[in-house]
């Protein structure tokens, strides 16, 4: 069985800056990416937005993935290759060829987080097509260049949720509306005022998204407002932030250190990819 | 396109298909007509997948016998077809001394109805088998050989089967009306027209409806829908059979199942509505569901929702299935398959066969069957992913390759739902974040050929 001295779950941002650390402390990382290309989610971040605590520029998603990808061409970074699962030291490891296991002195875990999606928040109503996460939308949109609907609702007000309406405005989509059960906005102000006057899409605070209907498309959603239910028109559905870590390699309690967006609430991606290098120096010295 | 059959089935649910591969495999020839844009587009694509053994059905009920035959013929079948059998048995649970004093009955039923090694479960030994379970349960009866299964796999293995013994589906095909001339049915609808010496009405939830083209139905749908809440994969970890509550009048009540697929679900309700076709779900209901989990076994506190959904089982006023013959009129009805369906499918198309035995003719002599295994989607026995490949959705680890294949072949999926039944892509706890865009590029890309 292979042995390395680390391993690192995630090529994401915090999980390559880990392993360009380790090298640089001259300790045998190997990077285990599922996506047939590194980068994590910057990958399908069209917006401009990365860089800025990395390299000091100011690029979009891919662009700075791009980067990351260069800054470790020499590391043993292996894209295609999915952890199923950790026993005790142990990775169980699936690839193009099949099933193997590796082996690791150290294990950190970097697989990011992901929103929330519809069914766990219980909106009821039927199944139609247009229902999606800000991710799904990002990758539709800047990945595959298809856009799912014209004139959807997005859900939530967290910064991820004024990311939506970018994403939208880049294929011409016109959100209907922004929709918050809370009295004010999550992200901060004036989050609100930059939507409505800057992009026209209205934010209704106080607002609660209660079922979704339509057939095949989404044809509408009921939403309780101030008291009162009422439907509003519109062919999607974008279900934003609510952030959960990715973290269910974590089910039988392995030994393994955290590092970037799966510990927790969500960072920027410079301050994953710094808390990457940082997290792997601390852990080279309990190598070392 | 062959236009003339001998047997045309309106329907191409679980119960549809497995007639469709009844005749089709006795050596007649035979169309099955579908609505939707893929098979399972009705009743069959959202239930439990629990294979029953009948241990509770009406005795003497026609239901019964079907479920008892076609339980056989899916134990007898399924290694052939590479059909999944998670053999996790089920508890019926009491959870106050008024359900325990119904146990007695239950098991007595269960005998009556042939279900010998159903036997009364004292409270110690219930938690010896299901630590997790509340304390509060009280005393169960446990019956060995209900069973888990792939809802969506067994239904279509029998498609493929009866394709292969030259059986026709049509899908898209919405029949609208039909006239019977000199002994022959023309079928009119969305595919244009279909003749059949005998027309096999098997339409689920629009049953009533396609009856009136033979007869005033004697029977009207009412669908009774159902809605389940779907724990992440963890949970099945925590309960190991199915658990069922001692039932009340109307249905078998709400019940806690691992799936074949490696999760935990709770469900059905069962709440009668108008609409036939949308199975719409209701946040109190979910919530009312979920505390109902979280009461049976705590430990489910902390784990996470992967998903929700709703079925409309195609109930009637009767209380048992509605299958006859029409004489003269060369058409079967099989209607009210209401809840039971998954399991009696097998049943209920050997039971349509010896309608056309007795009433239209001889069988042809059947041909040595030509067995067409499906891809297998559960844990319970080897996936794609174990042989290499690239996962495309990673919470079930679907291939590129399975979702190349389901999109290929004599009956590629014709829907992203139909995609989904067919692989599970898109259905785990992160519900497409990371794949959806992905997979439905593949899909559009297959499907209409544009990148
Ligand atoms: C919609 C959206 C918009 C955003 N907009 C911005 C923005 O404008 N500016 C900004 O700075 N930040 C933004 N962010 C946040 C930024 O993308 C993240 O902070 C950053 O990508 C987190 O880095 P990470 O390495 O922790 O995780 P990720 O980038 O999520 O990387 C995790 C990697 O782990 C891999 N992985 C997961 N599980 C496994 C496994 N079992 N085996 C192998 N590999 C696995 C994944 O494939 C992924 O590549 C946005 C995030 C989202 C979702
Ligand atoms: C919530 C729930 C839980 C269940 N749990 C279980 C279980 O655990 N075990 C079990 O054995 N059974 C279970 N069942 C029962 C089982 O799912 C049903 O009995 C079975 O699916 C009925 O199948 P069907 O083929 O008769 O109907 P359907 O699946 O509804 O098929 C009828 C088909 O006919 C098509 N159709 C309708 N009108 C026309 C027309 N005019 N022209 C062409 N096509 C038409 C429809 O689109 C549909 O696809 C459950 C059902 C539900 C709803």
């Amino acid at each position: 069985m292979e042995r390395r001295d680390a391993i690192i779950i995630g090529g994401g941002p915090a999980g390559l800056s880990a392993a360009r650390r380790f090298s640089e402390l001259g300790i045998a990382a190997t990077v285990l990416e599922r996506e047939q290309q590194a980068g994590g989610v910057p990958r399908h971040c069209g917006h401009l937005g990365f860089g800025w605590q990395s390299h000091r520029r100011i690029w979009t998603g891919p662009r700075f993935a791009a980067q990351l990808r260069a800054d470790s061409a020499a590391l043993d970074v292996r894209a295609g290759h999915t952890v199923l699962g950790i026993d005790g030291d142990i990775l169980r490891v699936q690839n193009a060829r099949g099933i193997h296991e590796m082996a690791a002195g150290k294990i950190l875990l970097a697989t990011g987080t992901r929103e929330t999606p519809r069914a766990p928040r219980f909106v009821g109503g039927s199944r139609p097509r247009g229902v999606m996460t800000t991710g799904a939308l990002q990758a539709n949109i800047y990945l595959q260049n298809f856009a799912p609907f014209a004139r959807p609702v997005i859900i939530g007000t967290e910064l991820v949720s004024f990311s939506a309406i970018l994403t939208c405005r880049h294929l011409c989509i016109r959100p209907v509306a922004m929709i918050e059960a809370k009295d004010r906005i999550s992200a901060p102000r004036p989050g609100d005022l930059v939507a409505q006057f800057v992009y026209g899409v209205p934010v209704w605070t106080r607002t609660k998204l209660i079922a979704i209907e339509g057939r095949s498309q989404v044809e509408a959603v009921e939403i309780e407002r101030e008291g009162s239910h009422e439907r509003v028109a519109c062919d999607g559905v974008i279900f934003t932030g609510e952030w959960v870590p990715e973290a269910s390699l974590l089910v039988n309690r392995p030994k393994v250190t955290l590092a970037g967006n799966v510990h927790g609430a969500l960072k920027t991606s410079g301050a994953c990819w710094r808390e990457g290098r940082a997290i792997a120096e601390k852990m080279a010295g309990e190598l070392a | 396109m062959q236009r003339s059959f001998d047997i045309a089935v309106i329907g191409g649910g679980v119960v549809g298909l497995a007639i469709l591969r009844r005749f089709a495999m006795a050596g007649l020839s035979a169309v099955l007509l579908e609505r939707g844009a893929d098979i399972l587009s009705g009743a069959s694509k959202g239930n439990s997948a629990l294979l029953h053994t009948g241990f509770d059905a009406p005795a003497g009920s026609l239901e019964l016998a079907c479920m008892q035959a076609g339980y056989a013929e899916y134990i007898a079948i399924r290694d052939r077809l590479n059909l999944p059998l998670v053999k996790s048995s089920a508890l019926v649970v009491a959870w106050s001394e008024e359900e325990g004093s119904k146990l007695g009955g239950i098991v007595a039923k269960a005998h009556a109805n042939g279900v010998a090694d159903v036997r009364h479960v004292a409270r110690e030994e219930l938690l010896r088998i299901e630590p997790q379970l509340s304390p509060a349960a009280k005393a169960a009866v446990l019956v060995p050989g209900e069973h888990i299964i792939d809802a969506w796999s067994a239904p279509l293995a029998y498609a493929h089967q009866a394709l292969a013994h030259g059986a026709v589906i049509l899908r898209h095909a919405e029949v609208t009306g039909g006239e019977f001339v000199n002994g022959v049915w023309t079928l009119a609808g969305k595919a244009g027209p279909v003749t059949a010496r005998v027309v096999i009405n098997a339409a689920g939830n629009f049953g009533d409806l396609v009856e009136a083209i033979a007869r005033p139905s004697p029977f009207t749908i009412t669908p009774r829908r159902g809605q389940f809440v779907v724990f992440d994969k963890p949970a099945s970890q925590l309960v190991h059979t199915i658990i069922l509550p001692v039932p009340a009048e109307r249905t078998k009540g709400v019940v806690l199942f691992r799936t074949a697929f490696g999760n935990l679900a709770i469900g059905p309700t069962a709440e009668d509505v108008t609409e036939r076709e949308v199975a719409a779900t209701d946040t109190a209901t979910l919530e009312k569901l979920k505390s109902r989990a979280l009461e049976m076994v705590p430990a489910l506190q902390g784990i996470g929702v992967n998903a929700i959904y709703a079925g409309l089982r195609p109930a009637t006023e009767h209380k048992d299935y509605v299958i006859e013959a029409l004489p003269g009129r060369g058409w079967i009805t099989v209607g009210g398959i209401r809840s039971t369906g998954l399991t009696a499918s097998l049943g209920i198309a050997q039971h349509a066969a010896g309608l056309y035995v007795t009433h239209f003719g001889a069988l042809p002599n059947p041909v040595e069957p030509i067995w067409t295994p499906v891809p297998n989607l559960t844990e319970v026995r080897p996936r794609p992913y174990m042989q290499g490949g690239e996962i495309v959705c990673h919470c079930e680890w679907v291939t590129r390759g399975e979702i190349e294949r389901a999109l290929e072949g004599p009956l590629p999926a014709g829907d992203l739902g139909g995609l989904k039944r067919r692989t599970r892509a898109m259905m785990g706890r992160c519900q497409g974040f990371n794949c959806s865009a992905h997979v439905e590029a593949i899909f559009r890309e297959k499907i209409h050929g544009a990148a």
